[in-house]
């Protein structure tokens, strides 16, 4: 499994009812269906990947997530998941908010734009960062979005988000010491918990 | 007549006759004392029954689902690009079923048949079916094979309606649901389309108040009306655009009112061929019972509450031009199954072709629907034994 799905896996609860916002082709609610027996589905809107997903036996609603989730009733999930595609959305911290309303608890994570090697592409090179994790140019990236952790967490202090856990990795979903002695110069993706 | 029967078709099928004679009470207070019910059926029912596939079929479909009653016939079943060997209904899988709804006229009871008690046609006098009145007429259905538990029931537009109503009113009696390009009510405005359509058909002459079957004639201008209606609301404004455009017929406009624009001759063939074929009283008994489906009206009009019973998964499908019953139709059915914790998965097929988007072959829609069916045969059980 994906290294952040594993982590992402351990904070869910057995049993409970979990919404997952570009679920992929579906690696995670088919672990958390198998292993923690929830009740879970997945939004997506790649094709390839929704016929995936049904082949598997995930429930798989087809949606733009641009266009809202307000079809979806207040805190009618225990959570809500959305593993790196925050930084696609047209509006995050709608979705952010959306996301807050629909479950009791929501999982984000997202690449760090702060990380050393995006800093030094910008800073050296003069041009937007390009790497194997991010590999877009500027004119044709799904990544419309970038933000920091400190973005992040000033979005949350802003809309009285509570961060109930954070955990940062590199972009092999390791964690190492100095990550976590300075996360946004060194940490690559960041997974965080937040309620409200 | 086709060069050869094609090697995925089912081949040469005979339609069969099923009477049933315990009376059937109706939503409308009478009901049938007895029935026949015209089925075809395709591939072979396994030794616990476990195997079987419903298709409910839409308001003008009938029995004949796939493949030819003679190596004469000019065209196949009308889903035959969605069942048989290897396709996505694998009939080498399932046993599937496909019927005539009661009120129908294609060999079911219904206004054409003879009512016993005048020993004439009922006509007009049939009762008014509703969806809920078919469910209990295929569950009597099943019973007759012995399938307590369908593999899963399929259906587009009306025919996913009676899957719903089914999922709803015998929740332990099957596994899956397939409902797609449907609604979980009708708009006013697919009322309104179904109230003119049934003026013209009324308001025909020949129509006789529904007892045309004694005169000889039938209301063939009303029911070509209707159905030029009809047709109009199945096609899409791109689609149509696309296949006619403003092509005329003789390449110049004619200053009267003759056919001129390749659609106007299309609409007036279609509606033509349709008269000929179909029963003026099924008609407007079929918009009847589709004007009247509204499973969460019992249910203060939440949906959700209507499928809180429901425990077979769901696959919904809309397609992005049907303007009939558009995809926000059914994702009003997907968002009350996930309110009701319900496992349910939505696809969305880009497609030109409206509504009749359901019966035309389209690479992502068979995609959907070959993966959603293998799900289906991996929930067959693998022997009655085992789980008796």
């Amino acid at each position: 499994m994906r290294a952040d799905l594993d982590i992402i896996q351990d904070w869910i609860t057995p049993n409970s009812k979990v919404l997952d916002l570009g679920c992929g082709d579906g690696e995670l609610l088919a672990y958390l269906q198998q292993e923690k027996n929830i009740t879970g589905y997945g939004v997506e809107f790649d094709h390839d990947n929704i016929t995936t997903c049904i082949e598997k036996g995930i429930n798989v609603v087809e949606k733009n997530i641009d266009e809202g989730l307000a079809s979806i009733q207040d805190s009618s999930f225990d959570t809500v998941i959305m593993t790196q595609a925050l930084q696609v959305m047209y509006h995050p911290d709608q979705i952010v908010d959306e996301m807050l309303r629909i479950g009791k608890e929501c999982i984000v994570t997202f690449p760090n734009f702060g990380h050393w090697r995006a800093r030094g592409y910008l800073a050296f090179r003069g041009r937007m960062p390009v790497s194997k994790f991010l590999p877009y140019t500027w004119y044709n990236t799904p990544n419309i979005h970038f933000c920091t952790f400190k973005d992040f967490e000033q979005l949350c202090v802003e809309r009285n988000i509570h961060i109930l856990e954070r955990t940062v990795v590199d972009n092999e979903h390791k964690h190492h010491w100095s990550i976590r002695l300075w996360p946004n110069m060194l940490g690559e993706v960041a997974i965080y918990r937040i309620t409200r | 007549m086709p060069q050869s029967i094609p090697e995925d078709s089912v081949g040469i099928v005979t339609p069969q006759t099923i009477h049933f004679d315990q009376p059937l009470a109706l939503a409308c207070g009478r009901q049938l004392d007895s029935y026949d019910l015209v089925i075809e059926t395709y591939g072979s029912l396994n030794a616990d029954a476990s195997n079987a596939v419903l298709v409910c079929h839409a308001l003008s479909g009938n029995h004949h689902l796939a493949g030819y009653h003679s190596p004469d016939d000019k065209k196949p079943g009308w889903w035959d690009s969605a069942i048989g060997p290897g396709k996505p209904i694998d009939t080498d899988k399932f046993f599937v079923i496909g019927l005539n709804n009661l009120g129908g006229c294609h060999g079911s009871t219904g206004p054409r048949s003879t009512n016993p008690e005048t020993d004439k046609p009922f006509g007009p006098d049939f009762p008014i079916m509703t969806v809920a009145d078919w469910v209990e007429s295929q569950a009597r259905l099943a019973d007759h094979f012995g399938i307590h538990q369908w593999a899963a029931i399929v259906g587009g537009s009306l025919g996913g309606m009676q899957a719903l109503q089914w999922a709803i009113d015998y929740p332990q009696r099957l596994r899956h649901c397939m409902v797609i390009a449907a609604a979980p009510k009708l708009s006013a405005q697919n009322i309104a389309f179904n109230e003119v359509a049934r003026q013209a058909i009324s308001r025909d002459p020949d129509f006789n108040n529904g007892h045309f079957y004694e005169n000889g004639k039938v209301p063939k201008t009303g029911l070509m009306l209707a159905r030029m209606l009809g047709h109009i609301t199945y096609l899409s404004d791109d689609g149509m655009r696309e296949k006619f455009g403003r092509e005329l017929r003789e390449g110049k406009i004619s200053y009267d009112f003759n056919p001129q624009f390749e659609i106007e001759s299309y609409l007036r063939y279609q509606g033509e061929q349709f008269s000929k074929a179909f029963d003026a009283n099924t008609y407007l008994l079929m918009t009847k019972a589709l004007d009247y489906f509204d499973p969460a009206a019992d249910h203060d009009h939440n949906l959700a509450a209507a499928v809180s019973n429901v425990q077979c998964k769901f696959m919904v499908i809309s397609f992005t031009t049907d303007w009939r019953f558009s995809p926000e139709r059914s994702r009003e059915i997907v968002d009350a199954l996930v309110t009701a914790e319900k496992r349910v998965s939505y696809a969305e097929i880009d497609s030109h072709n409206g509504h009749d988007a359901f019966l035309i072959p389209n690479p992502r829609y068979m995609d959907i629907f070959s993966a959603y069916m293998k799900q289906v045969v991996a929930d067959i059980p693998q022997t009655g034994k085992e789980n008796n």
